[in-house]
């Protein structure tokens, strides 16, 4: 999606540092209404991190991130008051629901923080729409979390996020830990949000399928760096980052799938390294020495594609 | 050619709350010698229960009914088990990180292996532990000798695992869900170690994943389980391409693919599949089955067919 005027969310040279070790370095990104950005790469890479820092869940060390033309990080008044905007769904929904509150009670405690003068009987209302919009009926209000199947409480993790009708939703392998049966319906009810709401959603996941049916634009991290940002699906036909490729060859298909062939790669991934260099060089196979001296930097390698590899302009050929 | 594992009607269920929950709802299986199985099934279908019932490590309030035989003996008592479990019948899991003690060496962990079950002077098992991770691929295999669990990534810890388990030569390795933690560069590793080990070792070897692309890189042949039940029984190549039990099918047409138009509605299986507990007259699938009929809602179905095509279905699909 080619959105056009100011972003919704502008992060520029965004960095976090845990005792010295880079676990985000210097990312930008921009993400607009109605936009989906998937976000891949292998644990370690620095994904979740990036998604808490954009929240300020974590304080970031340096760099910058703008919702709606401000500052995230000058105010702690304008962050409070933005937080209805900024909405994150994760992994494990048993582990983000109290198991003490009913999942009404969870599904209201957002409007009752930010809509103080609602009338109770309104917010019952209110909760009741949004346990039927995510697919459950809104007599389970007065139920607990244990009393609801994995895929039941990823629905009410969304209500409870979706509740205050946010304009970025954050999903961190919100589907990762689902049946596929399951995970079918949790992406149709996240498409169907957006198509209602125009909300943006940072897609955060590790099923690169998945990321693909969903995002506009798919960002690739690789040690805490952007590697790669691909518009569209162009990443999964022809990925231009030596770890792109790797990460693609290494999902596992079905006999007779028609999309690519399955190979594994023969190396291990690196520490973090705070060295010189390009991070994935110890384990590419198109390294030259020139990448152990310069970290390349993030470049349009082709219209709508920018990779951060020495090599790009000969990947968009077919490198043996 | 004698089966290495055979169970019959095997049912395990637990007691809870005075009642008891049925995890496996009468399975029978054969595994041949070198053959790999590949058993798929949601959270919940029994799949991991099953093999632990097969093991002897279930929980303690579970009941077990039915008969297990591994290479030709009734796996009838503790005595029976301890035979063979860890030597000729071995298990790996999800966690490698859960299944190594923290405050050994790798070097002490596999070679207590030996010298329990072989009686090898530990000089000697540390030897073979040491050349036994060298064949799956550890590299600096004296290095990691040396190692803690912690040291290790979780790639490396899987095949400190695969090593554990292939010491003794067993004629079966059960994997469950072995390449479930692990990130997808590492988990294809993973898989193409398993399919060199089987070449290699020539052990039957049982595969137990939800993801079925995962299953469908090693398994000769896969059983699918739904609500403690087998429901299909095909070769691979077969199931993929031509699925009888509309609970495959309708499996298969839920994996979003790496093709396919991009934002469109993923096809998904309505409700949810039978609560712990829940007893459903007639088949478990019924009340999600697209093709289910008045007689799928009295009458449980039979797993049915010759050897290599099984299901259980009052209206297979059409092969």
């Amino acid at each position: 999606m080619n959105a056009t005027g100011a972003p919704l969310l502008r992060v520029r040279n965004l960095r976090v540092e845990f005792d010295g070790q880079i676990a985000v370095r210097d990312v930008s990104f921009d993400l607009f209404s109605g936009e989906t950005v998937g976000l891949v790469g292998e644990s370690g890479s620095g994904k979740s991190t990036l998604a808490r820092a954009i929240l300020r869940l974590l304080q970031p060390t340096r760099g910058s991130v703008e919702f709606m033309g401000a500052d995230l990080g000058c105010s702690a008044a304008l962050l409070r008051a933005q937080r209805r905007n900024l909405q994150i769904v994760f992994q494990d929904p048993l582990a983000s629901l109290d198991p003490r509150m009913s999942v009404g009670d969870a599904i209201a405690e957002p409007l009752s923080i930010f809509e103080p003068g609602m009338s109770a009987s309104a917010r019952r209302e209110k909760v009741a729409a949004m346990l039927e919009r995510v697919g459950l009926s809104g007599e389970v209000a007065a139920r607990y979390p244990h009393e609801f199947s994995g895929g039941q409480c990823q629905r009410i993790a969304i209500a409870r996020a979706m509740v205050l009708g946010p304009k970025l939703l954050i999903c961190d392998e919100a589907v990762s830990s689902l049946d596929v049966s399951i995970q079918g319906q949790i992406v149709n009810l996240l498409l169907d949000l957006q198509r209602e709401t125009a909300m943006a959603m940072l897609f955060i996941s590790h099923n690169l399928a998945v990321v693909r049916h969903l995002s506009h634009r798919v960002l690739v991290m690789y040690l805490g760096r952007l590697v790669e940002v691909c518009e569209g699906e162009a990443l999964f036909a022809a990925p231009l980052h030596p770890y792109s490729r790797a990460l693609l060859a290494a999902v596992p298909r079905l006999p007779g799938a028609v999309d690519g062939e399955f190979r594994a790669v023969p190396t291990e991934p690196a520490e973090i390294s705070t060295a010189s260099g390009c991070a994935y060089r110890d384990r590419c196979p198109f390294a030259l020495p020139l990448c152990a001296n310069s970290d390349p930097p993030l470049n349009e390698a082709a219209a709508g594609r920018w990779v951060a590899c020495h090599r790009s302009h000969e990947m968009l050929y077919p490198l043996s | 050619m004698d089966a290495t594992l055979s169970v019959d009607e095997l049912r395990i269920s637990f007691a809870h709350r005075g009642g008891a929950i049925e995890a496996v709802d009468g399975v029978s299986l054969r595994i041949a010698p070198s053959e790999c199985v590949g058993i798929v099934g949601e959270s919940g279908s029994g799949k991991t229960q099953l093999f632990l019932g097969v093991m002897g490590l279930l929980a303690a309030n579970a009941e077990v009914r039915g008969r297990i035989r591994f290479e030709g003996n009734e796996m009838v008592d503790a005595a029976a088990r301890n035979r063979v479990r860890g030597s000729r019948l071995t298990m790996i899991f999800q966690d490698p990180l859960t299944c190594l003690t923290p405050h050994l060496t790798i070097g002490t962990q596999l070679a207590e292996v030996l010298v329990h079950h072989m009686d090898l002077p530990w000089s000697e098992a540390r030897s073979s532990a040491g050349r036994m991770l060298e064949r799956v691929r550890v590299p600096e295999p004296q290095r990691r000798l040396k190692q803690y669990p912690h040291e290790l990534s979780g790639g490396m810890r899987q095949r400190v695992m695969l090593a554990m388990a292939l010491l003794c030569e067993p004629s079966l390795v059960i994997a469950d869900e072995p390449t479930t933690a692990l990130d997808v560069t590492i988990q294809a590793q993973i898989i193409e170690l398993l399919r060199a080990v089987r070449g290699e070792f020539g052990m039957a070897l049982v595969l137990i994943s939800h993801d079925l692309a995962v299953v469908a890189g090693v398994a000769d042949r896969i059983l699918v389980m739904y609500a403690g039940r087998i429901v299909e029984n095909a070769a691979a190549s077969e199931l993929f391409r031509n699925p009888r039990h509309p609970y495959t099918a309708e499996l298969l047409k839920c994996l979003p693919s790496l093709s396919g138009p991009r934002f469109a509605r993923l096809p998904t299986l309505a409700g949810q599949p039978p609560r712990p507990g829940e007893k459903l007259d007639g088949c478990a699938f019924a009340p999600r089955c697209p093709r289910a009929a008045d007689r799928c809602r009295v009458e449980s179905p039979a797993l049915e067919g010759t050897p290599l095509s099984q299901v259980a279905c009052h209206f297979p699909l059409a092969t």
